[in-house]
């Protein structure tokens, strides 16, 4: 037998092995991406370059046109109306976006769940498949069915319903369709993986106790797979409110949201503090959710992926 | 135990599911028919041909974009497996240590925070960088590439590792097998289906990646998604169907492979 000591040392000397073996990694995030969040945080409150990039000159500028506009003239300031009602609008859109896609995705998932162990591997590829094919060709193919002369208004105009196509391309509707479509499979898979470990018997005591198919749903089967649904929420939430190609392409150039928004800063507006301080508003938007997640969930939700 | 079909049901919940799965592939389905388009525009379908794949195939910046996608999502997906392959074997089959918690932060880092933030921080970061060395190389979208990609990587690397006991590398070691040849000839062939599987989502998420790479790339670096992007704003021909097509094809066979290696678990 080791003495206690030796096995001391020994563990000190593994868990150095594993900082070892580790650091790749760590530095790796910590160059292109953890870092330079950190220079985000410095850029948002110093003064716009005159041809982008900053001064280094200390301003709260950035962080005021947030919510607030000063008037050229008279160095007033009122709420940038602009602004907020993107804000307002990115926030709304992502919160509707995980609504649709939890109820057509719980549905889902349980569907899968509840098939026999031979189709349900592929149901579950058939949702794998869109979840890892590129966002940007889904966008587009979304594009291509709601498009004046795309197949929804082809065929209502075959049908006689409309004579004339239906406008549905660049409005919210169409942001709405798009990331509803390009999100579904981020909440279909962590709420199945919550309902595969579902103890079906409980389901069946429930009936036998004369339970109807409804109470049977949101006594039994909605608490059990709450953590699953609060996971898939989160998981369409925070990229839906930081999403960028979907409304971008769907939305033309008028129907913006928060992702565009930014952009604009760092092309034409030539703003980066400004940028910077939208894009560390958006940051704190979604970590309050992901708190809200580590709260209610913990880590005993957290098996997806 | 037999488990009765009818319990399971809940009203609704299975033509919600057809019309959900119908909804996801209908849009695919009418994008890729279109490729085969032989009319000039996407209004109307005039017949099959192939000219659209053969006009992709010409097109010099559809090929040399391809090239520099493949070739940035090759050498990071690289960097990212290795580096994710030994965090893994740091952070599993371990009691809790001071950091460890710190480490799973950092490492799923680039997976907490929207794309855009991500990008807009290696943009600023990365237009310093140009100014003091004044290197304007495929360097930076490799690097944000390899970032994005070490979670991706970890994830089914560390799934992997947590199913496996090291009773096999501790019979190696009585057997007085050196450390690396235990890593060697007992823990990487176990490990590797998960390695595969790592590499092969980092591939992925860096072949699709769209916005970071629209915010760090210079003049003249357009990736496929990129040189995509930019032509669906302007004037869309079944040009984009076709390499639209060709480009979930590739996915697709990813996806299956994936699948198929993370099935047979030990």
């Amino acid at each position: 037998m080791t003495q206690p000591g030796a096995n001391e040392a020994e563990r000190s000397r593994d868990i150095r092995k594993r900082w070892l073996l580790s650091l790749p990694a760590l530095l790796i995030v910590l160059a292109a991406a953890t870092g330079p969040l950190l220079i985000v945080v410095l850029y948002s409150f110093l003064s716009p370059g005159p041809y982008g990039d900053v001064q280094w000159q200390p301003s709260m500028d950035g962080w005021i046109g947030v919510f607030l506009e000063r008037d050229m003239f008279t160095e007033t300031l009122s709420i940038a109306d602009a602004h907020v009602s993107i804000l307002i609008r990115s926030v709304m859109l992502s919160l509707v976006t995980t609504v649709v896609t939890l109820l057509f995705g719980f549905p889902t998932a349980y569907f899968i769940a509840t098939r026999p162990e031979r189709t349900r591997e592929l149901w579950l590829l058939l949702i794998t498949i869109p979840f890892w094919t590129n966002l940007l060709i889904r966008t587009f193919a979304v594009l291509q069915i709601i498009r004046n002369d795309g197949l929804i208004n082809g065929v209502l105009m075959k049908l006689g319903l409309i004579t004339r196509p239906i406008q549905m391309l660049f409005t919210d509707g169409a942001i709405l369709t798009g990331m509803v479509y390009v999100y579904l499979p981020l909440m279909v898979l962590p709420v199945y993986a919550n309902l595969e470990k579902l103890d079906f018997r409980l389901v069946e005591a429930a009936y036998d106790l004369y339970a109807t198919p409804f109470r049977v749903l949101t006594r039994i089967i909605i608490p059990l797979a709450k953590p699953g649904l609060i996971a898939g929420s989160i998981l369409v939430f925070i990229p839906a409110l930081g999403a960028y190609v979907t409304p971008s392409i769907l939305g033309g150039g008028k129907n913006l949201m928060l992702g565009n928004l930014i952009e604009l800063q760092f092309g034409q507006g030539r703003n980066w503090p400004l940028g910077s301080a939208l894009s560390i508003t958006l940051m704190l938007i979604v970590t309050a959710a992901l708190l809200f997640y580590v709260r209610n969930v913990g880590s005993q939700g957290s098996r997806h992926g | 135990m037999a488990r009765r079909f009818s319990v399971q049901r809940q009203r609704g919940f299975t033509t919600i599911a057809i019309t959900c799965f119908f909804a996801l592939y209908l849009p695919i389905v009418v994008l890729v028919f279109y490729a085969f388009n032989s009319a000039d525009s996407l209004s109307s379908f005039q017949g099959v041909s192939l000219r659209w794949f053969a006009r992709a195939f010409e097109n010099q910046q559809v090929v040399d974009a391809s090239l520099r996608s493949l070739q940035i999502a090759a050498v990071a997906a690289t960097v990212a497996t290795v580096a994710a392959t030994m965090a893994a074997l740091a952070t599993t089959r371990t009691e809790p240590y001071r950091g460890l918690t710190l480490k799973y932060a950092f490492i799923n880092q680039p997976l907490m925070v929207p794309e855009i933030v991500t990008a807009v921080a290696l943009l600023i970061f990365f237009a310093r960088i140009k100014i003091w060395t004044g290197y304007t190389g495929l360097g930076y979208l490799i690097a944000a590439h390899t970032a994005f990609c070490v979670p991706f990587a970890y994830l089914p690397i560390r799934a992997r590792l947590e199913n496996m006991d090291s009773t096999l590398e501790k019979a190696a070691a009585d057997l007085y097998a050196t450390p690396w040849k235990a890593f060697r000839y007992v823990t990487l062939p176990l490990l590797w289906p998960g390695i595969l599987a790592g590499f092969m989502l980092a591939f992925v998420i860096s072949l699709d990646d769209v916005v970071i790479t629209e915010f760090v790339k210079s003049a003249g670096q357009d990736t496929l998604p990129t040189y995509m992007l930019g032509q669906i704003r302007r004037t869309i021909t079944p040009e984009m169907n076709a390499i639209s097509a060709l480009f979930l094809l590739m996915s697709i066979c990813v996806v299956i492979v994936f699948f198929v290696v993370n099935r047979k678990r030990v």
